[in-house]
């Protein structure tokens, strides 16, 4: 497997598993969607971490940070999106942290992507996505 | 017709069939067709009776609708209090609450006010006010209820956790006191559902047995002091709409029902004092005849359990009072204005269903919180079932359906060994009363939660292979989607929120709030009723936030444990 660092090097990764830590940020107890996605990843052989409702943003990127993991996905249908998502990506680069990424699945209304992406977000999973997709998408993150 | 002629006459029709098979929600197989063979034990007493009658499958009262209107609330809550009690005032002036005696109220609270935290702790930033209404303080109470008389207001405060709605009933008790209305005279429910909250909402702030106490303090308080309060909503439509299928929905709900029931008992309550105060609070989907069917078991169902397992020998403790929502899952977020005909299907089986109440959901739920238009069609949507169709002029219009029929004793056959199976594995747990063990082991041991995370991910999977259609999502998908207006809920809600809070506790007397926290924290750790102790302390002017924080440091906090599947 290949990855590409920020230089535009490409780099020889140890071929694993993927790793992904899933969490609901804030007080939304909607939870069946990430869940449900939870399953599919680890279906699909990736190794998840599910860290559930009600977390924050420090709890999420120290989570992530100690597990070393690949990717960070995030749940919200809140709208919580607009000051978490930023608090997030601001944390991982306070901490020199440059090699996990951030996806988003959820209710994000359409005016708030470019938002979202601008604050490093790499890629929005709306309603009506297919699991595939999301597994296909997440393989693909790793190789660019 | 033989048997094997016939056999092979079914599968030859079947193979013609769009489907190769036909099953429900909950997995029950439907037959082509069904005859008086499909119902060989049946009968009318015994199985059905006349409405009003036990085991009331039929229906709780001789009229039904023909003489009640369906009870129909639609919840709300977002923003200041002042927004919320706007849009109370709107939705009343639309006929969306109607049914009552007096105006009715369904408010629905927002993130940090269901955790138990003030407009001003970290927590709670960015969620203030967006998924209902914040409350804080018995200032925000008065505002969110001004102008609704409260002796003359059904007043339905969704809160989960029993701490929370331990502290807001005393905020809305303490409000009544000041205005001069008696207690006696209050109207509504607090939900206050402890052990679904645990499985299901998640809200949970305290470990198990502390949260069962505040809950059944408040029951205990309620019965002594406010005799027309519904202390206890059994809260099905949680555990429907975070997977569950028809048949879980209602046996663990009745699990819940009894569990609370045997701790009400060990209270030295009576059966016919606690069980009349029982109310159920569930979930109407998309399949229309589980649907009905389903409620029809649940009934029944409970009507036995009451009588034969509890004794209870007063008609309304054996009455299962059940206010339906319409599902706000089963609607999507592709094409959402097809929600409406969604939210028109589950409303009339509600109807179908007997239920006494109804909460149609807005057809842009699963986007956002509503719009004043989509109330207002939510509104409609009853208005044009029931006095339109025709459909409420009688009562139970499917009763004697061989369909019906053969599908309502299925589904009360699953939800019965649903109900073995919890009841066993409470066997030899230091609990005592058999049904509450079980109900703790399986939160405990996450049953639960695996049995409706397994159901929600086979349902899913269904999806996404086409063999469950949802129209918009996986078949008749719109190229480009109809753009529709959607609420959103202004950051600046926060800052007066915050700003209020503020001003508050500096306008009060701190030592006063103080003590009364300290009063709290004493009767939290013996056995007496917090009740009382807590009316005093939000008069004495201490916040929801400060109040739940002693108590934590009695109680401790509770940790779920996440796991998917």
């Amino acid at each position: 497997m290949f990855r590409v660092d920020k230089k535009g090097e490409t780099l020889m990764v140890q071929k694993r598993r993927i790793k992904i830590l899933i969490a609901n940020p804030g007080l939304d107890v909607h939870d069946a969607g990430a869940r449900y996605v939870a399953k599919v990843l680890s279906d699909a052989g990736m190794e998840v971490i599910y860290l559930g409702i009600r977390q924050t943003a420090e709890g999420i990127v120290n989570a992530a940070i100690q597990e070393a993991v690949d990717i960070i996905g995030l749940s919200i249908l809140s709208g919580r999106h607009s000051t978490i998502v930023p608090r997030i990506s601001g944390l991982l680069r306070e901490k020199n942290v440059h090699d996990i990424q951030i996806v988003v699945g959820g209710i994000i209304p359409k005016d708030d992507i470019d938002t979202l992406k601008k604050h490093g977000v790499k890629e929005i999973f709306l309603p009506g996505t297919s699991s595939e997709f999301v597994v296909d998408r997440i393989k693909s993150l790793m190789i660019n | 017709m033989s048997r094997d002629k016939e056999e092979g006459y079914e599968k030859e029709l079947l193979r013609k069939c769009r489907k190769d098979e036909f099953k429900t929600s909950s997995g029950i197989s439907i037959k082509r067709i069904y005859r008086p063979e499909d119902l060989k034990e049946f009968g009318y007493e015994k199985d059905l009776n006349e409405p009003g009658q036990y085991p009331f499958t039929r229906g709780l009262y001789p009229n039904m609708y023909r003489e009640l209107l369906l009870h129909r609330r639609l919840g709300m809550g977002y923003g200041l209090p002042e927004q919320a009690n706007a849009r109370f005032k709107y939705l009343y002036e639309q006929g969306g609450q109607a049914g009552y005696s007096g105006a009715a109220t369904t408010t629905l609270y927002d993130g940090p006010t269901n955790f138990g935290l003030d407009s001003d702790d970290p927590l709670a930033d960015g969620e203030i006010g967006k998924m209902g209404v914040a409350i804080d303080t018995i200032d925000d109470m008065e505002v969110l209820m001004g102008g609704f008389p409260l002796d003359k207001t059904f007043n339905n405060m969704v809160l989960y956790d029993s701490g929370v709605a331990a502290v807001l009933l005393a905020m809305y008790i303490a409000l009544a006191e000041k205005q001069n209305t008696p207690i006696h005279d209050l109207t509504g429910s607090c939900l206050n559902e402890p052990l679904q909250t645990f499985v299901c909402q998640k809200c949970s702030i305290f470990p198990v047995m502390p949260s069962l106490r505040l809950c059944l303090d408040i029951a205990e308080f309620t019965i002594k002091n406010i005799p027309k309060w519904n202390p206890i909503s059994i809260y099905g439509n949680a555990i429907r709409e975070s997977g569950g299928n028809a048949v879980q929905e209602i046996a663990f709900a009745l699990a819940h029902a009894m569990a609370y029931t045997e701790m009400a008992l060990a209270r030295d309550l009576e059966v016919d004092e606690f069980g009349p105060r029982l109310t159920f609070y569930h979930n109407v989907n998309n399949e229309l005849f589980e649907e009905a069917a389903k409620y029809r078991a649940y009934r029944r169902m409970y009507a036995k359990i009451m009588k034969e397992k509890y004794n209870a020998k007063k008609r309304h403790s054996q009455m299962l009072r059940v206010f339906a929502k319409t599902s706000g899952v089963a609607l999507t977020a592709q094409q959402p204005y097809n929600n409406i005909i969604r939210s028109t299907i589950h409303t009339l089986a509600a109807l179908l269903g007997g239920c006494q109440g109804v909460f149609v959901a807005s057809f842009d739920e699963a986007l956002s919180i509503p719009t004043d238009m989509a109330a207002t069609i939510a509104a409609r949507t009853s208005q044009i079932l029931i006095e339109e169709t025709g459909v409420a002029d009688t009562v139970d219009p499917l009763g004697g359906s061989y369909y019906v029929e053969n599908l309502t004793d299925e589904i009360e056959r699953r939800a019965w060994d649903y109900l073995d199976k919890v009841e066993k594995m409470g066997e030899g747990m230091k609990f005592g009363p058999k049904m509450l063990s079980g109900v703790i082991a399986g939160i405990e041991n996450g049953f639960f939660e695996n049995e409706i995370a397994l159901t929600n991910y086979r349902k899913w999977k269904d999806i996404e292979s086409g063999k469950r259609v949802i129209v918009g999502v996986n078949k008749y998908q719109a190229e480009e989607e109809i753009p529709i207006e959607l609420m959103k809920v202004d950051m600046e809600v926060q800052r007066v929120k915050i700003e209020r809070l503020r001003n508050f506790k500096q306008d009060r007397n701190l030592k006063g709030a103080e003590e009364a926290l300290k009063a709290v924290e004493k009767v939290a750790a013996s056995n007496e009723n917090i009740m009382p102790v807590l009316v005093e302390a939000v008069k004495s002017k201490a916040t929801l936030g400060e109040i739940i924080n002693v108590m934590k440091k009695v109680f401790g906090e509770y940790k779920g444990v996440s796991c998917f599947v």
